[in-house]
């Protein structure tokens, strides 16, 4: 049977398929779409969302060695996050097969910076396999639980923003029941540090017994053609290159680490030309240079920034550039994204910039604050990292700045740094944008939210609570939608002698309950109305304008937040149900 | 062996515009192509532009679509139809734009200086434009939201997929209590174009 899945669906049901019976991860483009699958579709996976993906990575890895098949899922920073438990885990060696995806993210449709993942695993000395397309998701998936088993290795499965977000079409399988493998407790296998000498050996061993698999193995395929000239390529590029060079014979290396010496040379030596064309850096590259072979052209010519395309290897191969846009002629103005209407991080921005302080930003929907009209942000750098910056902008003596944080994040890698203020005596003043979800995602569940990833009700992290037990002394929530009560309340905080919490607190505008409840909208009453635009200055995406100049709410839009009735000098904007 | 066909479909989120995409890669699916698509996700949901290509026939590599190679560029906005107009075809591809107007809300000035006479200047290029006034079509016909499947009736008409599959399609996808809408609006879409 075929189906048309998305490459994440895809890589979703090939870990149903192969018995896999525990998935973790933490939501993070483009990865999210694997585990929502699996908590939609197939839950029999026993899929959950952990608090961050260090926690997901160990408690795959937990699983894994107690003999279950296993799948952990994240983008490529969220690699960064586990590496600490990555970078060991092949010293033991895994017992049921584990596969950890890595969804880079080439063009930065997501991110905050681009990253090939390919060579954390070269450092951690786990091989990675790279599909081409959604099938090979599936398969590939299935088969790299097949190959962590073989070599008693983790394995990566890399994909890349257009692999895990295109659709194709897949012929699927049944589930299979795959027996539990025994766990034996054996410290001189599992246990740090001095055992750990005894296993050093035995990566390398894995490692070359890789390298001599990777020669043979079916993930790497050879095309080849008449043609003089020759391709080396992985991914999704493979894809461009059928495209745009259909007689060029191919290397298709679905196994990029470790890679096949041996094959590479034969390959190469076939040809007068060889083309590396590989999304991302120069992996591949730059191992076949090192073994001296020299009729090659790469990077040189297509770039290791942003994604590819079929029009880009074209313009770089000389055949032709595609059209461009018609900006010179036209005024096309930019759409970026925007806040949701209702959204409750608007109301804080509004205050942060009549407060004129400065912020120190995280990640998350409300990284579009350093956006114009908001412009409320000026730092921001990776999970957490809000409460770090801050308080060393402190130490350099910027004492005005204000730390901003979503729950999730908050979760995700903001508790030891706000530890670490208290204990350290900063000034710290943290706002803590609880909205119950990780919202820039997809409004996912997390610990602050009440539910786990089935939508079943979990236990509810109290963050007040949890920020006074830190230490913290001065905690205060307020509702998100109140203007003047967030300026009063920030005001104190920030006045406070001693590390200060405020938690602005309002559900995410998307949680489908949220989306599903009935909204009495508030409309405007134009004979009230001096056309003064204040209305217009909380920025709701739902106020334009009429032929008049009135302002005027879509009726289908407003989510009754209120602030704009907050607002408005006149009492002009009115309850549509107070209006009848 | 035919050539493979690619669309591009663009809007603002919210639109509608994926969901028309998704009808025309399943409907292909159904006819038998090879079939493949590819949607920008992430933030730009929130009200930003969309992109999303289609591309169908007897073998698809890329999902990508190439500027200069859709068989179709359907708009749902008129705006995002001129952004995406560079994708176009121009020996034998056709623009299909809805004749209707969002202003992005986050600009200064974006009233004064949106490009409102974009029909005009896309047929001034030598392109082959379709407009219609799809969101109002589709506010007589009951919602206005349905604009996407008006569209999609136009664009139906120059694909080579037959009207069955089409009416099957949209009954798989769509929700009972919208389907009779929906064909609805699918049909208005057809007819423009007799």
């Amino acid at each position: 049977m075929r189906e048309f899945l998305l490459g994440n669906e895809a890589i979703a049901r090939g870990a149903w398929e192969a018995g896999v019976k525990f998935v973790s991860g933490y939501p993070g483009t483009p990865s999210t779409e694997i585990i929502e699958t699996l908590a939609m579709r197939f839950p029999e996976t026993n899929p959950r969302w952990s608090a961050n993906e260090k926690v997901a990575f160990e408690e795959g890895m937990g699983a894994a060695i107690g003999g279950l098949r296993v799948m952990v899922t994240m983008k490529h920073v969220g690699l960064n996050v586990a590496a600490d438990a990555f970078m060991v885990f092949p010293y033991s060696g895994t017992n049921g097969g584990f596969v950890v995806i890595s969804a880079d993210d080439p063009g930065m449709h997501s991110s905050q910076n681009e990253q090939d993942n390919r060579y954390l695993a070269r450092v951690g000395k786990v091989p990675v396999l790279e599909p081409s397309d959604a099938q090979e998701c599936h398969d590939f998936m299935i088969a790299g639980l097949e190959l962590s088993e073989q070599f008693k290795s983790p394995v990566m499965l890399r994909t890349t923003t257009r692999l895990a977000h295109h659709k194709g079409l897949v012929e699927v399988g049944e589930r299979r029941d795959v027996e539990q493998k025994e766990f034996i407790a054996d410290a001189k296998r599992f246990s740090v540090p001095i055992y750990r000498l005894l296993r050093r050996p035995e990566v390398e061993k894995t490692l070359t017994a890789l390298t001599d698999y990777a020669e043979t193995c079916s993930f790497n395929r050879v095309e080849h053609t008449k043609n003089s000239i020759g391709v080396v390529t992985s991914g999704i590029a493979y894809q461009y290159v059928k495209e745009v060079m259909p007689e060029a014979g191919v290397l298709r290396l679905g196994m990029t680490f470790p890679l096949p010496a041996k094959l590479l040379r034969e390959f190469c030596s076939q040809y007068q030309t060889v083309y590396v064309i590989e999304e991302g850096e120069a992996f591949i590259e730059e191992y076949i240079r090192n073994l001296g072979i020299t009729n090659l052209k790469g990077k040189e010519l297509f770039g290791v920034i942003g994604e590819y395309s079929p029009g880009r290897l074209r313009k770089a191969l000389g055949l032709g550039d595609p059209p461009k846009p018609f900006t010179e002629q036209v005024n096309l103005i930019p759409r970026p994204p925007m806040l949701c209407v209702g959204c409750g991080h608007r109301t804080v921005f509004a205050a942060l910039k009549q407060l004129k302080v400065t912020v120190s930003g995280d990640i998350g929907c409300y990284t579009m604050g350093a956006l114009p009209p908001y412009e409320a942000e000026h730092t921001t750098f990776s999970m957490g990292s809000s409460i770090g910056v801050s308080v060393g902008l402190e130490q350099a003596g910027h004492k005005d700045t204000v730390a901003i944080i979503g729950d999730s994040t908050f979760i995700h890698a903001g508790i030891p740094p706000l530890i670490d203020a208290v204990y350290n005596k900063s000034h710290l003043t943290l706002v803590i944008l609880d909205n119950s979800a990780t919202g820039m995602t997809g409004s996912q569940q997390n610990p602050a939210s009440g539910k786990n990833v089935l939508g079943e009700d979990a236990p509810k992290l109290d963050l007040e609570a949890f920020c006074r037990a830190t230490g913290v002394g001065s905690v205060e929530v307020v509702d998100t939608w109140q203007r003047k009560e967030i300026v009063s309340t920030l005001r104190r905080a920030i006045a406070f002698q001693g590390p200060s919490v405020v938690i602005a607190r309002g559900p995410c505008q998307q949680l489908p309950e949220i989306k599903r409840r009935k909204v009495i909208p508030f409309i405007v009453e134009e004979e009230l109305c001096t056309q003064c635009d204040a209305c217009f200055k909380v920025w709701c995406p739902a106020i334009t304008r009429t032929a008049q100049n009135f302002p005027v709410i879509a009726a289908n839009e407003c989510t009754s937040c209120t602030v704009c009735a907050q607002v408005c000098p006149t009492d002009a904007i009115k309850l549509a149900e107070v209006m009848a | 062996m035919s050539a493979t066909i690619s669309l591009m479909f663009a809007g603002v989120g919210g639109q509608g515009s994926l969901l028309i995409a998704e009808l025309t890669s399943l409907a292909a699916v159904s006819a038998g192509y090879d079939t493949k698509q590819t949607e920008v996700h992430g933030v730009s949901q929130r009200g930003g532009s969309v992109e999303t290509h289609v591309r169908f026939g007897d073998k698809v590599h890329s999902p990508i679509v190439t500027p200069g190679e859709a068989h179709a560029v359907i708009g749902l906005e008129k705006l995002e139809a001129l952004r995406f107009a560079h994708y176009v075809n121009v020996k034998d591809g056709t623009i299909v734009v809805n004749d209707y107007e969002l202003i992005p809300g986050s600009v200064a000035n974006a009233e004064k200086i949106y490009p409102h006479e974009t029909i005009d200047f896309l047929k001034s290029k030598g392109l082959r434009v379709i407009a219609l006034p799809a969101s109002r079509i589709a506010r007589e016909l009951g919602d206005g939201r349905m604009a996407n499947v008006v569209l999609l009736g136009t664009l139906s008409t120059l694909l080579p997929i037959p009207q069955e599959i089409w009416d099957k399609t949209l009954k798989l996808r769509i929700p009972a209590r919208f389907l009779q809408g929906n064909l609805k609006a699918f049909q208005a879409g057809r007819e423009m174009m007799n």
